[in-house]
């Protein structure tokens, strides 16, 4: 039995004392979502949290408030389960339902939670191994080690940017709610929290707690989540492609297009977008060089299931495709 | 070895549990060791897998990922607890007759998810039974017999919630 | 469905995806009422107490005996065991790929409150192995380490924390040596040997076996292909991690609860390592196995080192392996490069076979040199091969060993065979189905490799797939990106010889009958999910007009059960149930004997039935069961009688035919149909129609389930199941998990029709095949040939990544060969041919119908 290495557990019942606690125990301490991400780590010990501030007492911290024309608020504890059922979500921003359904099995979309999607480890499969086996190649840059097996000359870590939906949130333009134990609040874009390193992945201190998702009124616009893994279950995306469009029929009036399971981070293409800015989707040739343009900054690497120059040619694929979903409206309708 | 030790009180199968364990234990291992209800199996213990499949307040989760301080005063069904007594639940009845049972290691986390599953979809489509049943492998079967057994099962239990419907387990019996 | 077929739905609750053919004419035992659909059950634990009128049993669909154990989670695996007093172990595992042990030094972890003993190599010196060629194993490394995850120390603590924690205060002294990643490197004379005896360089073994004179055979051949082939390896992925629970008792006797598939088998290793603890105070326990397919068949090193914690302790000590464990237990199929050169005439009939294997066996022999000879032996079974040559070689490497997983060593070379028949229809303008049809291997019949064909039902098989697929209209117009391919196989129904030579029975029974009419059966065969205890409580009801589940099964206990060999190479339908029947008749005779007496009439003249001996003239005149057994008892005291079974000797009786032979052979056909994406290359499979030539169905429900999952396993194989490692990173597995070894889920899983045809063997109990590995090989080249039909691109490697669909299409554009496949042979030195010739004519064999329909029939005595 893989079994997890000791801690000390505590369950607060508001986002106050959650706060305390963390900041009584210091860097020692981990917060706890769903669990389906840091527990495994745990009994891998890729991480080794020596306490645990559950976060599944905290009633404020649920929930789904809002509607498309006010946007939406998610409480970071929602489950991922919650979410795909969510009459509201479903109705504002259906890919967001959509893309959580997507997450790995439907047990851990039970148990797992949106704000632990949106900052769950970065993942490589030199890293998600046990301690043995790491132990076998002397560890890597990430835990324990020095070197980056994926690129052993790289100076940096090139584990995978895995969650489905923070692609789909960065194109939506989310913004997510920090809180401190100094009692500070901060509000970030969701593209912004992302840094393009395996292990510095987060623009986000160990001890600011997520305390709320919100996602912009709809204004018009679709939006898109495209998933790219060997099996309709379990699995993490080698590639997701999120898109948010608005349309005046089918010209785009605005683009956003996020890369995800690529890289460290989710790869926007700020000339994609721009190229497809006032242009008709109507035309093969204007999503085929958009395609080709958000797809230049994947950077899949050996570190995942595929083959790697699969994974890259996959992306234009997969890009074109979600663009000519989002000209068909199926993304609008998919979860009727 | 160190580390805390907790007392918990933990609700399974209807009955009420309390026992000092480490703090770091998973329900999984609570389950197994400390309550001996070996029924719940481990295929991975990271989440891979759905062998350790079971209820909490009848939504599946993962035994493995769970800690039972956080489930304290919840309801959490094992496979022990599907049975009426002496009296097999109708999934129980089905995947025995149909073979959706073979080596029987994978059988008690889909026994467990199926009954989830009807429990919000009385006549769930194949689709539906593919898709609340995608978090557990089974390397015997190839799933088709799990799937018509959540299949006839689910037809019994209509029959069974109906009077004059189709013929019923239970009246079958008399 | 045609006359005289009779449908086999297995219960009213199918979907009716599953139907059946019987081989005209078919001596049907099934008259009578069918049994009770499911919908006429109680719905409660007694309702195995079934009204009489329902004991028709043999072929008819019955749950299993053991099914409402394992849905009520009651059934106990090796892991669910708990003794009082029980320490947990761990083992040490090595990191290196290859290395010397120089030194270990294991006072730190002695020194660990709560451990109980450390042991190391010098602890177990006697080396093991599955074949008794190849004693090449250590329970624990005795001086060197062959793979990432050998184990080199074992530690009995009080909890699995504290065995965990006092591994890693073990001190290991490693020289490190240069590793050998692949079948080329292994090939090399320069490099260090794993083992001192190879045939050369890393070779284990090489082999050549010449039937007939295959050069001339093709020098004179109308067309003659060659073709290269790979199969990826993949391992067995039982959803059950390998456990042991070992007790050494005040009376110095060991007992050893395992999951293992071979339980006679370990109870030799374990009384060859722990010498002089004697055999007869060693007792094995086979625990229900949650998933075998081969990979709980040989000894394993945690078997034996939890053995030797308990006597070393005095107390029982368990261990149940973490998953990445289980991969380095691993025994999986071997990977196979193959070439392939068939000479044909312009009709497409095969003149002659030149047929070439090389195995990556990993770091061990284990069933190797099975494996080894295994893909050479069945090509000859399923079409005619008037002249065949074959070589095969398997190398050693730095991986965990390779072994026997589910069709063992033959779904490799029948890819690759039904892949090249594929290629030499379409050159030849002739339908696949048809090209396989013209040259079927006749029944009754010997190989050019001397192999001894029986029933042969393949020509049935073929057509019903292709009636149901609807092949002749749809293949070639399914539009595009989508396909129908068709492949064929043969599978052994138990070894002809065992595993280490010796003339005893491969398979006993013994029955006790006692006053209650109930029956004990004692057998050492295994329950591995198969569904073996239930076939096994089955025969009873033929012979005594019993129910099954009167029946009580007692197996794999070496102490209690007579030896089985094992639940491995598709055995103990045929052999269990063989040696049942005798048993069973012996049983039989002595209650005829006793209640003719009581009634004064000749047992001649008693029927068996409904749980009752009466009078065939006088049906009233009678006893119940239980009291025939009671006249029985009175009349020869207590009432016991066995069984035994041995395989018919092996026509062959040159070096290596004790590889392939078998009392009889199962066929399948296989028609899959597929959807290429071109964009991406993903390949999905929505349907499969199969057919399997199963002799007899003993229990339709457990064959179509055993049909079913080799279907599944065959398109995990041919989709996405590898083994793959890091040959630049210390040889590591790439990914030791459940989540990174990719296994189809619900939602991958293909619809499957099944066809179970039934052609009765004269060797079978009342004409059983084997059905739980054959169904498997036909799946993955029919797939396979599907692709090509869909998008004319043939994928001569499987797994079909959809890299490698993408790169056949491009060459298919470009104008290159369109085929994504391996491009070289490496030089081999196989040895020279042994020149064994074809076998002499056979005499005309008299069918085996005609003798079916008595008990037993067939059997030989």
């Amino acid at each position: 039995m893989m079994r997890l290495p000791p801690f000390r557990h505590y369950r607060p019942r508001t986002v106050e004392e959650a706060l305390a606690i963390m900041d009584g125990e210091g860097p020692e301490a981990a917060f706890l979502a769903g669990g389906t991400d840091l527990l495994p780590n745990m009994k891998r010990r890729q991480q080794t949290p020596r306490v645990l501030v559950g976060l599944s007492g905290i009633a404020e911290l649920r929930g789904v408030r809002g509607d498309s024309r006010t946007g939406l608020r998610l409480g970071p504890m929602t489950t991922l389960a919650e979410l795909v059922r969510d009459p509201a979500v479903r109705a504002a921003w259906p890919a967001v339902a959509r893309t959580a359904e997507l997450i790995s099995t439907p047990p851990l979309r039970n148990m797992g939670t949106i704000g632990g999607n949106l900052l769950i480890d970065t993942r490589c499969n030199y890293y998600n191994q046990s301690y043995e086996w790491r132990r076998a190649i002397d560890f890597c840059m990430k835990k324990d080690g020095r070197v980056c097996w994926v690129a052993p000359s790289s100076p940096r870590c090139w584990a995978v940017q895995s969650s489905d939906e923070v692609p789909l949130m960065c194109v939506l333009g989310a913004t997510l709610r920090l809180l401190s134990p100094d009692g500070s609040e901060r509000t970030v874009e969701a593209a912004e929290l992302y840094a393009d390193d395996g292990i510095a992945h987060l623009r986000k201190r160990p001890e600011e707690l997520l305390v709320e998702i919100a996602l912009p009124p709809v204004e018009g616009r679709r939006a898109t989540y495209l998933k790219l893994r060997r099996r309709g279950s379990f699995d993490f995306p080698v590639l997701g492609v999120a898109a948010a469009l608005q349309l005046e029929g089918e010209l785009v009036m605005s683009a956003r297009i996020a890369i995800g399971g690529v890289g460290s981070a989710p790869r926007s293409s700020p000339e994609a977008e721009a190229f497809l800015r006032g242009r008709s989707l109507a035309d093969e040739e204007t999503i085929a060089r958009a395609a080709e343009l958000a797809a230049r900054p994947a950077r899949p690497l050996d570190n995942t299931d595929f083959h790697m120059s699969w994974r890259k040619k996959m992306t234009s694929v997969f890009v074109a495709r979600a663009l000519r979903e989002l000209r068909a409206g199926v993304a609008a309708t998919a979860l009727v | 070895m160190p580390g805390e030790y907790l007392h918990l009180r933990l609700r399974v199968n209807g009955e009420q549990h309390q026992l000092a364990c480490a703090s770091h234990k998973t329900l999984l291992e609570v389950l197994r060791e400390d309550l001996g209800l070996t029924g719940t199996k481990h295929g991975c213990e990271l989440g891979e897998c759905g062998a350790c499949l079971v209820l909490v307040d009848g939504t599946p989760v993962l035994s493995c990922l769970a800690l039972p301080q956080e489930l304290q005063g919840r309801e959490i069904t094992t496979v022990e607890g599907l049975a009426d007594g002496p009296r097999l639940h109708p999934l129980q009845q089905a995947f025995a007759e149909l073979g959706a049972a073979q080596c029987g290691y994978c059988t008690p986390g889909f026994l467990l998810a199926a009954k989830a599953l009807l429990a919000e979809q009385p006549a769930p489509s194949r689709e539906a039974i593919r898709q609340a049943l995608a978090g557990n492998l089974c390397r015997c079967t190839g799933y088709l017999k799990i799937f018509e057994a959540v299949e006839l099962a689910a037809r019994r239990m209509a029959g069974a919630a109906t009077p004059g419907g189709q013929r019923s387990a239970a009246t079958e019996a008399k | 469905m045609a006359e005289g077929e009779t449908a086999m739905q297995p219960a009213a609750g199918a979907s009716g995806t599953t139907a059946a053919a019987a081989a005209p004419p078919p001596p049907s035992p099934r008259r009578g009422p069918p049994a009770p659909g499911p919908d006429s059950n109680q719905g409660n634990l007694d309702s195995h107490l079934r009204p009489p009128e329902a004991l028709r049993v043999i072929g008819q669909p019955l749950r299993r005996v053991d099914a409402l154990a394992k849905v009520t989670g009651v059934t106990r695996f090796a892991d669910d065991l708990v003794l009082p007093r029980m320490l947990h172990m761990k083992l040490l595992r090595s990191p290196h790929p290859h290395a010397r042990v120089v030194a270990i030094d294991t006072r730190e972890a002695e020194a660990l409150p709560g451990v109980k003993a450390v042991i190391t190599g010098r602890d177990l010196p006697i080396p093991y192995g599955i074949l008794p060629v190849s004693q090449d194993e250590h329970a624990l490394a005795l001086d060197r380490v062959r793979f990432v995850g050998d184990p080199v120390a074992a530690v009995a603590a009080v909890d699995e924390e504290t065995a965990l924690a006092a591994t890693e205060r073990i001190r290991v002294e490693y020289e490190l040596l240069p590793p050998v990643a692949t079948v080329e490197e292994a090939l090399q004379e320069d490099r260090e040997r794993l083992h001192e005896r190879t045939a050369y360089a890393n070779v284990h073994k090489a082999v050549s076996l010449r039937f007939g004179d295959v050069e001339e055979a093709l020098a004179s051949a109308e067309l003659v292909r060659e073709d290269l082939f790979f199969y990826e390896g993949n391992t067995h992925l039982p959803l059950e991690q390998h456990a042991a629970l070992a007790l050494f008792d005040a009376d110095a006797r060991l007992t050893v609860w395992s999951s293992t598939q071979t339980p006679h088998y370990l109870h030799r290793a374990l009384a060859k390592v722990l010498a002089p603890l004697p055999a007869s105070r060693i007792r094995v326990i086979a625990c229900p196995n949650g998933g075998g397919f081969g990979g709980k068949s040989d000894p394993f090193q945690h078997e034996i080192a939890a053995a030797k914690l308990a006597m070393l302790t005095g107390r029982p000590v368990k261990i149940c392996l973490t998953r990445e464990e289980v991969f380095y237990c691993h025994r999986g199929r071997h990977p196979v490069l193959m070439q392939v050169r068939t000479g044909f005439r312009k009709d497409g009939t095969i003149t002659g076979m030149h047929f070439r294997t090389l195995l990556d066996g990993g770091a061990y022999g284990s069933y190797g040199v099975a494996s080894t000879f295994y893909t050479g032996a069945l090509q000859t079974v399923t079409y005619r091969v008037p002249v065949y040559w074959f070589e095969g070689a398997r190398v050693f490497t730095n991986k965990p060993p390779c072994g026997p997983k589910r069709g063992h060593g033959t779904p490799q070379p029948r890819f690759a065979l039904e892949v090249h028949l594929d290629k030499v229809a379409h050159q030849l303008g002739i339908d696949p189905a048809e090209l396989r049809l013209r040259q079927l291997q006749p029944p009754h019949s010997l190989t050019a490799n001397h192999l001894r064909v029986g029933s042969m039902g393949l020509r049935r098989c073929i057509e019903k797939v292709l009636e149901g697929s609807r092949w002749h209209e749809r293949r070639g117009r399914l539009g595009r990106g989508r396909g129908l391919g068709l492949a064929c196989s043969s599978y052994i129904s138990g070894a002809g010889l065992p595993i280490y030579w010796n003339s005893m029975p491969h398979s006993g029974v013994q029955l006790k009958l006692d006053r209650s009419g109930g029956c004990t059966v004692f057998c050492g065969s295994t329950e591995i999910g198969q569904g073996s205890d239930s076939v096994l409580a089955t025969w009873w009801r033929r012979s005594w007009g019993i129910d099954p589940f009167a029946i009580r099964v007692v197996t794999g206990d070496t102490d209690l059960t007579p030896v089985d060999l094992g639940s491995y190479s598709s055995r103990v339908t045929l052999m269990t149930g063989n040696a049942a029947l005798e048993a069973a008749s012996r049983a039989r005779a002595l209650l005829a004997r006793a209640v003719g007496a009581h009634l004064g009439v000749p047992p001649s003249r008693l029927v068996f039935a409904e749980q009752r001996v009466f009078d065939s003239e006088e049906p009233e005149r009678g006893v119940s069961f239980a009291e025939a057994v009671e006249l029985a008892e009175a009349r020869f005291g207590t009432v016991g009688t066995t069984g035994s079974y041995t395989p018919p000797p092996a026509p062959g009786r040159y070096k290596g035919a004790g590889v392939g032979p078998s009392p009889a052979y199962s066929y399948t056909a296989c028609v899959a149909e597929v959807e290429v994406d071109e964009q991406t290359g993903i390949v999905r499979v929505p349907k499969v129609w199969i057919a399997h030539d199963i002799g007899r169905a003993i229990n339709p429900v457990l064959a179509i389930g055993q049909v079913e999952g080799s279907v599944y396993m065959g398109l995990g194989e041919a989709l996405m199941e590898e083994m793959e490692y890091r040959p630049h990173r210390r040889l590591v597995h790439k990914m030791p998990s459940m989540l990174e070894y990719k296994s189809p889920t619900a939602l991958e899983m293909c619809e499957v029709v099944t066809y179970l045809v039934e052609d009765p063997d004269p060797n079978g109990p009342y004409g059983a095949k084997e059905v739980g590995q054959g169904p498997l090989l036909p799946v993955p080249p029919a797939i396979v040939n599907a692709v090509h039909d869909a998008v004319g691109v043939y994928i001569d490697e499987i797994p079909l990544h959809p890299h490698k669909v993408l790169a056949a299409l491009k060459a298919k554009a470009e104008g290159r060969e369109p085929r994504y496949g391996p491009a070289r042979f490496p030089p081999v030195r196989y040895p020279a041919p042994l020149e064994v010739g074809l076998p002499e004519p056979t005499p005309a064999q008299p069918a085996g119908a005609a003798a079916l329909a008595g008990t037993g029939g067939g059997r030989r005595p």
